[in-house]
């Protein structure tokens, strides 16, 4: 019996182990069992609000809607900034099967040249967070659109978004009026509401897009969205719709802009035109300008380093920012200050021997004729530009008198309303010396003051807008860009407008105004020939600054100089005297002379009815506007 | 369960099946296998349609699958357990033959390597070995008087570690260590010695380092990532974040057929394969768990009851092995989706999409119902 158990299989044992074997293996399944049931009570019961709160999470996200940035009209209401769809190509990495074969194909699709191949590859691997689309490249062409379109199936996790991106019509013209928008840049990141700008990629970085940044922006929405998990929006659950930004009208009329920045014909310059009742800037003009649109998608290296690297400086701003000695444009100024000090009166006559000599003092202070205008009075001192007779104004009020009375005007300070970027300019005073040098006010340095050159430094902004002040009698109105935000108006009084400029005896304004017409219409006037043929009263100033200084007894021959040392010619005026209409500074760097043509013409195209502004594009749009404004 | 499997002992049923023989065990099926086996499938079907975004093909695909592996388990059921014994030795070693024609290619083709080309054919040796090792074991035992012996253990390690280690190399982890359940289990029910499989269990409690040693860095990760999923919630743990999230945001009745966020906007990855079960939890919840639990439970029991009325050793050893393995399976999948176990890619059995895995278990399903209806009336 023992020996059969060892060697033949017991059949009847055998069966009662494996019995128990599987009833011992059915209370482990049981026991199993158990705890996966126990695990998803705890996952499905207990644990379900952490559950249920992670997958809503999951698939909800908020998402900013971004605001629609206001647009800018000129004046007449053409449009000046607008946005436009472009489109962008992006990427998910998470979901391209192979990187390199998507990035070649979309290379060949897109026809990509070499250099911004690297770019390109680049971008690609750009750290993101996952699922989230990385930018490959923006603005594509409707060409480009299709050919992506064609070749989808070939490109998953490839994507052509919609954006909308500023895009200004008159790019060049306008450049610095507008300024331009460009990519949030770290800095301005730290400093914004991250809430109102949320969804925003653009900034105003220059120009009225500055200024004005708040009122164009607008303010950011939300829109709650069910997402899947590769972020794509399947449904939208809720929404707060953005606040639009305001459209803004400026007081550019781009006829007048084109006109002045046609008129400097490829030279450096600059040319504001002022509207004197109301402070509007009709035309402020910087030349040579530059392709705004091109620093809005990101301009390119070698574009930008040509911008900043060209001669010319198209980046520079002359009209606001550019600060030139006046030369003998500030003479009528500094007659009214004369004449309100009274160290002279309007019919007193000065002798000029074609220079001028302080007491004790062998040195001479030349006329710019060097034989001399002979006797003058003060209308004929401005008809013929006598330096002679200005010497002796200044070195009659001293250089704190001549200061004081020419900060009235806005010399040496900043008096627009909203002009990004203004300077100052400078105007020399005795304390300005003594901080800047810590050094004594020579007497010299008041007669160079009293024709506006040594250290008197002025914008074309500042001139054009004390020409706007004698205009209007002395009263001052800030001049300003913005003539409506939204439904706001701008007009004047504003605030902090300097007071107005105060004579004792009104008619020293006819006084000076009659010394100005006569620079255009008298037989001796530095503009007679400008002023031929003139229909209007019209009052102005020519003037020259010194780029290169003279010796004691040297001879200034424009020939000989090279074009950039010549001296830049600078014109103001306004018409019509009795109800002036426009007031207006130009500047020509190195011209020599000879601009106040310009001027001439410019009043010629803003007074006459059949004038040449009637002629230009752009006198009436407000359909084309009204089209615009409807999307 | 354990009602059921002691009403029908076996003293009872041979008298039963004395006295009449069913036109099922004429056919050779089991009706109760069956049923449950199509309520299973069924239900599986109904989340793969969710589960695969409410696609018409892939269910319809799956379903004619299931089919075909249904037909097949019939089909092998009409074998009587006698034949299979008889090939038994063939399948094995046919089995090795192809493990190790891998094993060249993967040297050659370098990396991962489980499949094996002939002409159209596309076939996974260590599926066929998923079966052919219990087989083999049961064949070697079912000669020898149990339980089993020092020497029949040595032979049996030889048996189980040949393949076993072939399949690991490939390297394909989970399969290698169900393979390897399945063989214990046959070794387990043959009546392997109590004492004998505490100090096997001590042994591989001490193995573990080494085996930490000889992982792959990706198994080394998922093992990782499995303790701590959230350390990458993004790159390896996101599976488990998202099925766990699937599985709780279900509660008990589910967000509905087709209404899970999770499943349904793709953040829960293999979302109609391994992780179906998730859609289920999601979309279905405690209850739907609980169901598919019960059905599960149910086969299993089944099994155990015809592994019990086999009328010879192989027969037993073989079908226990199959049910237990199936058991592991239903296991290791649920608890690796809820997050208790590493993720180690085994599908859920009958309800994942997927051909290859089905066919095998419907193969398992057919050897238990050849074993339970072919019967001689046996006298001692």
């Amino acid at each position: 019996m023992r020996k059969r158990r060892e060697n033949i299989k017991n059949h009847e044992l055998e069966a009662r182990v494996f019995r128990n074997r599987s009833l011992v293996a059915a209370l482990v399944i049981v026991l199993m069992a158990g705890a996966l049931v126990s695990r998803l009570f705890y996952l499905q019961v207990i644990e379900h609000d952490v559950f249920i709160t992670r997958s809503d999470n999951n698939r909800m996200r908020v998402e900013p809607l971004p605001p629609r940035r206001g647009l800018i009209y000129d004046r007449n209401g053409k449009l000046l900034a607008e946005n436009r769809p472009t489109y962008n190509l992006t990427i998910v990495r998470e979901r391209v099967d192979d990187l390199d074969t998507t990035l070649q194909r979309l290379i060949d699709i897109l026809d990509l040249p070499e250099d911004e191949v690297a770019t390109f590859r680049e971008r690609s691997r750009q750290r993101q967070r996952p699922y989230q689309p990385a930018l490959l490249m923006s603005d594509l062409t409707e060409g480009q659109i299709a050919r992506l379109a064609v070749n989808r199936y070939l490109l998953s996790g490839v994507e052509v978004e919609a954006q909308l991106m500023r895009y200004y019509p008159d790019p060049i013209v306008m450049s610095h009026v507008l300024g331009y928008v460009g990519r949030i840049n770290e800095e301005e990141l730290a400093e914004l509401d991250s809430g109102d700008y949320a969804g925003t990629h653009f900034i105003g970085k220059t120009g009225i897009e500055y200024t004005y940044e708040d009122q164009l922006h607008g303010k950011a929405g939300l829109r709650k969205v069910e997402t899947n998990a590769r972020g794509r929006v399947l449904r939208e659950l809720d929404r707060d719709s953005p606040v639009p930004g305001k459209d803004i009208t400026l007081t550019i009329d781009s006829r007048l802009q084109h006109m002045a920045y046609d008129l400097l014909d490829g030279r450096r310059g600059a040319i504001v035109a002022i509207q004197p009742k109301t402070g509007d800037i009709l035309a402020m003009v910087s030349a040579p300008g530059f392709d705004i649109n091109k620093f809005v998608t990101g301009i390119s290296y070698d574009d930008y380093r040509a911008l900043q690297q060209n001669l010319d400086l198209p980046l520079y701003n002359r009209a606001v920012r550019g600060q030139y000695p006046p030369g003998s444009t500030i003479k009528p100024f500094e007659a009214l200050a004369a004449l309100q000090d009274g160290v002279v009166k309007p019919n007193d006559v000065i002798y000029d021997p074609g220079y001028f000599q302080l007491p004790n003092d062998t040195r001479r202070y030349h006329n710019w004729l060097r034989w001399g205008h002979g006797r003058v009075d003060l209308e004929r001192a401005l008809e013929v530009s006598n330096n002679t007779y200005f010497y002796t104004m200044a070195y009659r009020l001293g250089i704190d008198r001549l200061s004081s009375f020419m900060h009235q005007f806005g010399f040496g300070e900043v008096t627009s309303l909203d002009v990004q970027g203004a300077a100052p300019g400078l105007m020399p005073s005795r304390e300005w010396k003594r901080e800047k040098y810590n050094q004594v006010w020579y007497p010299g340095e008041t007669l160079s003051a009293g024709i506006g050159q040594g250290y008197f430094m002025a914008t074309p902004l500042q001139l054009a807008a004390a020409t706007a002040t004698l205009a209007n009698h002395g009263h001052w109105v800030r001049p300003h860009l913005a003539k409506r935000i939204g439904d706001q108006v701008i007009e004047p009084p504003f605030a902090d407008t300097k007071p107005d400029v105060q004579v004792n005896q009104a008619r020293w304004w006819q006084d000076v105004y009659k010394g100005m017409e006569a620079v255009l219409q008298g037989s001796e006037g530095t503009a007679r020939k400008a002023g031929a043929g003139l229909q209007y009263e019209m009052a102005a100033k020519t003037g020259t600054a010194q780029v290169f200084s003279l010796g004691q007894n040297q001879k200034y021959d424009a020939d000989e100089l090279t074009e950039r040392l010549r001296d830049h010619a600078l014109f103001i005026g306004f018409a019509p005297v009795e109800d002036p209409q426009i007031a207006l500074a130009v500047i020509v760097e190195n011209a020599g002379g000879g601009v106040s043509g310009l001027g001439r013409e410019l009043t010629d195209a803003w007074l006459l009815p059949d004038g040449e502004l009637k002629n230009r594009p752009g006198t009436t749009v407000n359909e084309e506007v009204e089209s615009i404004d409807g999307d | 369960m354990a009602i059921d499997f002691q009403r029908v002992a076996p003293r009872t049923h041979r008298a039963r099946v004395g006295r009449k023989r069913s036109i099922w065990l004429r056919i050779h099926l089991d009706p109760w296998l069956l049923s449950i086996l199509v309520l299973l499938i069924s239900f599986g079907l109904v989340v793969l349609y969710s589960a695969s975004g409410m696609s018409t093909s892939t269910t319809m695909a799956q379903a004619s699958r299931m089919g075909v592996a249904l037909l097949g388990a019939i089909v092998i059921a009409q074998f009587s357990p006698v034949t299979l014994l008889r090939w038994t030795p063939v399948a094995y070693g046919a089995g090795l033959l192809m493990l190790v024609a891998v094993e060249i290619m993967g040297d050659i083709g370098m990396g991962a390597q489980r499949w094996l080309e002939i002409g159209p054919l596309r076939f996974q040796p260590s599926e066929l070995m998923k079966i052919a090792m219990p087989m083999m074991l049961a064949a070697y035992l079912h000669r020898r008087p149990l339980p089993p012996t020092w020497r029949d253990l040595l032979v049996c390690g030889v048996i189980v570690g040949v393949p076993v280690l072939l399949i690991a190399r490939q390297p394909d982890l989970g399969t290698s260590l169900l393979v390897t359940c399945a063989a214990v289990f046959v070794i387990l029910l043959a009546g392997l010695s109590w004492k004998f499989i505490v100090t096997l269990v001590a042994m591989a409690g001490g193995a573990m380092p080494l085996l930490w040693i000889n992982m792959h860095d990706y198994q080394r990760q998922r093992v990782l990532t499995f303790l701590n999923p959230e350390s990458d919630p993004l790159g390896a743990g996101w599976n488990i974040i998202q099925s766990k999230t699937a599985i709780g945001s279900g509660g008990l009745e589910g967000k509905g057929w087709g209404l899970g966020t999770q499943s349904q906007l793709e953040f829960l990855p293999e979302r109609h394969t391994d992780f179906i079960v998730a859609v289920l939890g999601e979309e279905f919840g405690l209850i739907g768990m609980g169901t598919i639990l019960v059905l599960y439970l149910l086969l299993v029991a089944r099994g155990l009851v015809m592994a019990n009325n086999a009328q010879d050793t192989y027969g037993r050893l073989l079908a226990g092995s199959i049910v237990l393995t199936f058991f592991i399976y239903v296991f290791v999948n649920i608890g690796m989706v809820s997050g208790i176990l590493p993720v180690v890619g085994v599908p859920l059995p009958l309800v994942s999409y997927g051909g290859t895995s089905s066919v095998t278990l419907m193969a398992g399903f057919g050897i238990l119902m050849s074993i339970h209806t072919h019967r001689r009336l046996l006298t001692h």
